[in-house]
């Protein structure tokens, strides 16, 4: 015989209530982070908060949360893309190169060119990660020089300007709808239609499991190997699609479009909230943490900090935003176990 | 007797130079609940992967309904109709309950959505069904091991499968919870269900079960009608031989204090705990789980820290919450989760013997390979651990034989004060009375041992005492001749404060 008794369910629900408003708070926690900076510049320099300087700021987010949105569907399969940057840079030469060799080509199936182009080296690295079963972070370390190599062997230090792509497509990278920048809609798009299929979709939950557990997700019948594939392809798309963006925004090219842009993708994740050991987080967080990077960057001149301590004040945006998800899973759990000895 | 829905035949498996299973046939029938035993290492755990599609024999077949099976991994096992419950819980901490229940097949609504709400609903539906108040919406991270083998249970429940495999479903649950668990199976039995339950405990297998397969050293040996068989006999085919005394306690003279514990206190898990074990002793810390003794074994060890008291070791006061001068006063724990807490299951059998002392093994700060090997070699074969070479991970043994090591690990370090918090929980009578015979050696050589426990004739077969505890506070300490299982179980509910 053994000496057990049942569990005291109304205590664990209270723990449970409090593990629920974590997770807002987490979201919100950015949100607040954000609207505080916001303020604080806002006093400082009140034409911080001009038209011209927000819409700037959100065309800035953009390509960042295009990515981190990729980004966040990787890490939360506790994996990593290191290699976004590159294909953002492929993907926007390869737009400059398509259209000075077929200049009327309607810009959608620009966008779906490049979206597909990214697919194509988001399979690249899923596949060499099913096949080699060598940990994500090694392969897209690899791939990241070899896209960028392959981006320098094409340009061969060639530039493309804003004369050679069709005018539309450059109006398209400036043009507003009711003051929100185009291009912030497509990463609004983006982000509601990923954010919508990770929560709603067998396919989106299964990932979380995945990052959650591998083993018992393996145990569940899921399809892991296939799973991440598709993870990796759809971060590799969004990172293709960011680069013909990046091409419409800048009018220029060469071979270094978002060099190192890497880094900060992982940053606006990680201060977004997702584990980067997978299994939590949202998409949501993860572009807002790339708006508020985007914004932190901006506001600091503003606020006379020497440019030098900038990259240092990410640095400790991101230590900051690790802290928080200590305490607040610490808490949690607290919270879980309290509910548990009391009953 | 009518076809079988599920048949092995002649089904073997090898992980390397062990084999696991050799020349193994066993039916399972509709409405029938067959029993499976064996001790550890016996392959029951092995047959069980196998029958979950995650391992695929090396030779012989598998036929569900007549029709032969071939799993390609555990989702065809599950679409083909067999619902497998783990030995250890597999969840997915940062998903809701409901979540992991339905995972991969969650119910869905229009654009092939999920539908939360009617998962949300089905999920409570399975839990009135067993009769456990769980909020389908919390996550599983924080459920105490007896829970999460609820969700388990739940989970293969509501697959409705023909097959439903059990590996030792009951170990973290209460009587309670067993009954309730029983009560359900019984009515998928009778639904046609075929069962396949596997267990440590022989009341619950004969409770539940009609038709008994013994296995031993990955072979058939036998299978009866529950009714032609007794626990002796069945015991004596697992082990092969007769078992000595389960309980094999030499008395031995109670020595000088070794740990002495005064006022502990941690807010939310217990309060004021003070004992004393003195050398040659052991004491058992018994009560209902959640009680709080695997949190005061843990704070005594400086895994956690606390918020009063003290911890005294030969009267030196330990600082609280530094696992490294718990060691150094020693002190030694074995903790209740092996697999999470125990051990560091991709290294090898010896780097995890060695661990704790690794220290002692270095020569001008390097470790070599011989030294190690020659130090985990002595307690592996007094142990009596079987594994393919002491260079495998420990993930590939078997679950009595990883609680071995665990145990070798902490005998090496040649402590003072050993811990054990469930030495033998799932694991097999033959690992449990060496385990037992070995804690009786320890105390008679001088060793103060505080031994957790829930099992009670494990309580009172090996304690000199009983500490009891009830939602954190200690209520009873019972010396050996006064100890019952009322007494006990007096103190543990907290009807009266015994003693």
């Amino acid at each position: 015989m053994t000496l057990v008794d049942s569990p005291p369910a109304e205590a664990a629900t209270q723990g449970t209530r409090v593990a629920r408003r974590a997770f807002l708070v987490r979201e919100l926690g950015i949100g607040l982070a954000l609207v505080l900076l916001i303020a604080v510049t806002y006093a400082v320099n009140p034409r911080f908060l001009s038209a011209q300087n927000i819409k700037d700021l959100l065309l800035g987010s953009t390509i960042l949360a295009i990515l981190a949105v990729g980004q966040a569907v990787v890490v939360i399969t506790r994996n990593v893309d290191l290699s976004a940057g590159s294909v953002l840079g492929l993907s926007a030469f390869a737009t400059g190169a398509v259209f000075v060799a077929a200049p009327g080509l309607p810009i959608p199936l620009m966008l779906v060119i490049g979206t597909a182009l990214g697919a194509v080296l988001g399979a690249v690295n899923g596949g060499l990660i099913a096949a080699a079963k060598v940990p994500a972070l090694v392969v897209t370390l690899g791939t990241l020089y070899m896209f960028r190599g392959l981006d320098y062997t094409w340009a061969t230090s060639r530039q493309i300007n804003a004369a050679d792509m069709p005018p539309a497509f450059l109006r398209m990278g400036t043009e507003t709808v009711l003051g929100v920048p185009v291009l912030a809609l497509f990463a609004v798009a983006v982000l509601v239609a990923v954010g919508y299929y990770l929560r709603h979709y067998r396919g989106g939950r299964e990932l979380y499991a995945i990052g959650s557990d591998p083993a018992a997700a393996r145990l569940s019948g899921i399809p892991g190997g296939r799973r991440v594939f598709a993870a990796f392809v759809a971060s590799g798309a969004l990172a293709g699609l960011a680069g013909v963006l990046h091409a419409a925004r800048f009018g220029t090219i060469d071979a270094n479009a978002g060099l190192g842009i890497e880094l900060n993708v992982v940053a606006a994740v990680v201060v977004g909230g997702v584990a980067i050991f997978g299994g939590s987080g949202s998409v949501y967080g993860a572009a807002l943490g790339a708006v508020l990077l985007t914004t932190i960057r901006a506001a600091l001149p503003v606020l006379g900090v020497n440019p030098f301590w900038q990259d240092a004040a990410v640095g400790a945006l991101i230590l900051a935003s690790i802290g928080l998800d200590r305490a607040l899973s610490a808490r949690v759990g607290r919270s879980l176990r309290e509910g548990k000895a009391h009953g | 007797m009518p076809t079988p829905v599920l048949a092995l035949e002649g089904v073997s498996k090898s992980f390397g130079a062990v084999a696991a299973l050799r020349d193994v046939h066993l039916e399972l029938h509709a409405h029938e609940a067959h029993g499976l035993v064996g001790e550890n290492g016996a392959g029951k755990s092995t047959l069980v992967k196998i029958l979950a599609g995650v391992h695929a024999p090396d030779t012989g077949t598998i036929t569900l309904d007549g029709r032969p099976l071939r799993p390609a991994g555990p989702a065809d096992a599950r679409a083909a109709g067999i619902a497998v419950i783990y030995q250890e819980p597999t969840l997915f901490p940062d998903l809701s309950v409901s979540e992991n229940i339905f995972m991969g097949r969650q119910p869905l609504r229009s654009l092939r959505r999920i539908d939360t709400a009617l998962m949300r609903a089905r999920a409570a539906e399975l839990f009135d069904r067993l009769g456990v108040r769980l909020d389908p919406d919390r996550p599983a991270r924080g459920l105490s091991i007896a829970d999460q083998q609820l969700v388990e249970i739940a989970k293969a429940i509501s697959l409705d499968a023909r097959v439903l495999v059990m590996d030792e479903p009951t170990a973290a649950l209460s009587g309670v919870e067993v009954e309730r668990l029983f009560a359900v199976t019984r009515s998928l039995r009778d639904a046609g269900t075929a069962v396949l339950f596997i267990s440590h405990r022989f009341d619950e297998v004969f409770a539940l079960c009609q038709r008994i397969t013994v296995m031993r050293d990955g072979r058939w040996v036998s299978t009866d009608p529950a009714s032609a068989l007794g626990v002796d006999e069945v015991v004596r085919r697992m082990v092969g031989r007769e078992v000595s005394a389960m309980y094999p306690r030499q008395d031995s003279a109670a020595g000088a204090p070794r740990l002495q514990v005064r006022g502990l206190t941690r807010r939310g898990a217990f309060a004021d705990v003070g004992f004393t074990v003195h050398a040659g002793e052991i004491v058992a810390l018994a009560g209902l789980v959640g009680a709080g003794r695997s949190e005061v074994s843990r704070a005594i060890f400086g895994v956690d820290r606390y918020d009063s008291g003290e911890v005294l070791v030969d009267g030196v006061r330990l600082p609280p919450g530094d696992i490294a001068a718990a060691i150094r006063a020693g002190l030694a724990l074995v903790p209740e989760d092996r697999r999470q807490q125990g051990l560091v299951m991709e290294l090898s059998v010896e780097r995890n013997t060695n661990l704790p002392r690794r220290w002692r093994l270095t020569r001008g700060g390097l470790l070599f390979g011989g030294a190690e090997r020659r130090a985990a070699v002595g307690w592996a074969q007094r142990l009596q651990v079987k594994a393919g070479r002491l260079t495998d991970p420990v993930s590939t043994l078997s679950g009595g034989n990883q609680q071995k090591v665990v145990l070798a690990k902490w005998l090496a370090t040649e402590p003072k004060v050993l811990i054990v918090d469930e030495p033998t929980r799932g694991i097999d009578v033959g690992t449990k009375a060496e385990v037992h015979r070995l804690l009786s050696e320890l105390a008679a050589d001088g060793v103060a041992v505080l031994m957790v426990s829930s099992e009670l004739p494990e309580v009172l077969g090996m304690a000199d005492r009983v500490l009891v505890m009830h939602e954190g506070r200690l209520t009873a300490d019972i010396p050996r001749a006064r100890a019952d299982q009322e007494t006990v179980m007096r103190a543990a509910t907290g009807q009266a404060a015994a003693a």
